[in-house]
């Protein structure tokens, strides 16, 4: 059988987390036991189940775990309501890694690392966070800023405050929407927090959540100083073949698939606003 | 430079078909031209070319990819692929066949490649036919094709008593070879090549004027006002995409028939409003940004990836078939040239 590279491989689901009510996170094996291919921080994979269908999620654990891959997965429409409802040692179909990733072992060099997040969007900066830790002697200081809705909504708490928050030099800054009994950190949107909060403008910035968050975060920051170029997100389209040939997932001349799904700020002033 | 007189072209078509399959350019019997495969009897058509574009034969309407066979928590993952025995075009018009050139730059040289397109094209031979009496409606000229010498493994030109053969590639010759053909004078064939050209220089839209489609002018022509307008009366039926040999974009879908899940691959297209639909929204809601994709694509977007070539061969297929008259041609004069 000649493999072309829309067959996928089999993977099996070998343990499922509840983060949220709408959040669950996904570990992910080859039928051999074995972790199904190699990827860097921000690159994606195609997931599917037969008669349900594929679509595209980013890894959300870091390439330095070699025994397993994780998706953090929100539910809300086909592909994803069936991951919810489904039980440990399904068997799933993956294929991958798409897309570019984030710079880590370029831009990322040295630099002061500032990562914001709203809701899901945590999951891609979950496997550049992970592995920046792993390297941590490469960069320099780290500051996690993640908001959600309320404290249920928070993707990874245990991870965050068991790990992140007690690592020398990470500095995590949580935030969710309305106050909420048992909840005394702060409290408001993730742009204001960012400006609030007032980073040096040396750092680079990391981030990913729903577009609102990302225009008015991105107006915080320049106002704040920073530079469009120090600046990167993470995007996503509907995609059938992640290869930059189903010829739906593009923005101008660029295919999220491909060219992405990673892009610097100032990169995006090159391209239409219709994403 | 070979030559069979018109009487001896259906003899040949046999012999062809013998060692592979043949398709022609032949009339379906209901109102337009395609390419069928070759059986005893069948005639070529006097249209001057096919309703569906030859891209067909290279990326089918809907292919299978694979098969699943769940049972519990199991899966098993089966190759449903085709096979692809080799194969000869006979009749393929120069626009057709530059727009080969267009979608191998997306499924060959793109790495990874499409193995599917990438044995059907390994496995087809391509004959292109001259047009001797282009229409009102072909522009290819406007994208550097000459309708007079189009490429392929073979070029073929059609005269009054012969047609007039010449080899391109290996392969083309190889076959030219096999069929044992009279020895022909090229100087008839240049004939007909400067009175095809005479005809091409004349064709109202062949010296449309693309100034300003290009990378340098992305934002502009994206941002500018006249795509609503333009956009107005599109129905959104997507003609244009299924009759173009250019358009690319595929859907995978799947087909649960209880027993086992058949995965196979279908054209699509961007005129459609769930192309970019997504569990939470589309990022083209309304037909004005769906329309400008399209358009976008062909004359901005592909050059810019693709050093400079257009994605669109000027075939003149959606000026016939759009129900509403709208098409690139009007696109490329409303935003191009004097009027960028």
């Amino acid at each position: 059988m000649m493999h072309d590279p829309l067959f996928p491989v089999l993977g099996v689901v070998t343990d499922i987390r509840t983060d949220t009510p709408d959040v669950k996170t996904f570990r992910v094996v080859g039928v051999d036991g074995k972790k199904p291919f190699i990827h860097i921080p921000g690159q994606c994979a195609m997931l599917s189940i037969p008669g349900v269908g594929e679509a595209l999620f980013s890894i959300t654990s870091s390439p330095t775990n070699e025994d397993y891959m994780e998706f953090s997965i929100k539910k809300c429409g086909c592909v994803t309501t069936w991951l919810h409802a489904m039980e440990p040692g399904q068997q799933i179909t993956i294929r991958g890694p798409y897309g570019n990733g984030f710079p880590v072992d370029t831009d990322f060099a040295g630099k002061d690392l500032v990562f914001v997040a709203g809701g899901i969007g945590l999951a891609p900066l979950r496997s550049v966070i992970n592995y920046v830790r792993h390297y941590r002697s490469r960069y320099g200081s780290v500051d996690i800023v993640y908001g959600a809705r309320s404290k249920d909504d928070l993707v990874d708490y245990a991870e965050i405050i068991e790990e992140w928050s007690k690592e020398e030099g990470i500095n995590v800054h949580l935030t969710i929407d309305n106050p909420q009994e048992g909840w005394d950190g702060h409290v408001g949107f993730v742009p204001n927090y960012v400006k609030e909060l007032g980073f040096d403008t040396s750092k680079t910035v990391v981030m990913c959540g729903p577009p609102i968050m990302i225009k008015f975060t991105l107006a915080g920051l320049l106002e704040l100083g920073f530079d469009k170029t120090q600046v990167y997100t993470t995007f996503e389209l509907k995609m059938k073949c992640a290869l930059g040939k189903c010829g739906r997932c593009n923005i101008g001349d660029k295919y999220v698939c491909k060219d992405g799904p990673v892009f610097r700020l100032d990169q995006m002033d090159q391209l239409p606003d219709e994403y | 430079m070979k030559k069979v007189f018109a009487a001896d072209i259906y003899k040949v078509f046999a012999k062809v078909s013998q060692k592979s399959k043949l398709y022609i350019p032949a009339d379906d019997g209901v109102s337009q031209a395609r390419f069928l495969p070759y059986m005893e009897g069948m005639t070529l058509t006097e249209k001057l070319n096919t309703g569906r574009s030859a891209k067909d034969l290279f990326f089918p309407q809907v292919e299978n990819l694979l098969k699943f066979k769940v049972s519990g928590k199991q899966i098993e993952i089966v190759d449903q692929r085709d096979e692809v025995e080799s194969f000869v075009i006979f009749g393929v018009r120069a626009c057709d066949c530059r727009s080969f050139d267009i979608l191998d730059n997306v499924f060959l040289y793109d790495e990874p490649a499409d193995t599917f397109y990438k044995t059907r094209r390994a496995n087809g031979l391509v004959i292109t036919l001259a047009c001797n009496a282009p229409e009102e409606t072909c522009f290819c000229t406007a994208f550097g094709i000459d309708p007079a010498d189009p490429a392929g493994d073979i070029t073929a030109w059609k005269m009054a008593d012969a047609f007039y053969f010449r080899g391109n590639t290996d392969k083309g010759n190889a076959l030219l070879a096999e069929l044992e053909l009279v020895e022909a004078d090229e100087e008839a064939a240049h004939q007909q090549q400067e009175a095809i050209r005479a005809i091409a220089e004349k064709l109202p839209f062949g010296k449309l004027d693309l100034t300003g489609f290009d990378k340098e002018h992305l934002m502009e022509k994206f941002k500018d006002p006249r795509w609503a307008e333009l956009s107005e009366s599109c129905l959104g039926c997507g003609t244009c995409t299924f009759v173009c040999p250019t358009c690319q974009c595929y859907d995978i879908r799947e087909f649960n028939n209880g027993k086992e899940i058949q995965r196979f691959r279908c054209w699509d297209s961007c005129m459609y409003s769930d192309f970019t639909m997504m569990a939470h929204g589309t990022n083209r809601p309304t037909q004005k940004e769906r329309f400008r994709q399209r358009f976008m694509h062909k004359l901005v977007y592909y050059p810019s990836n693709y050093g400079g070539v257009y994605g669109c061969v000027g075939c003149g297929r959606c000026l016939q078939k759009c129900p509403v008259h709208t098409n690139i041609v009007k696109v490329a004069k409303t935003l191009g040239g004097e009027n960028k």
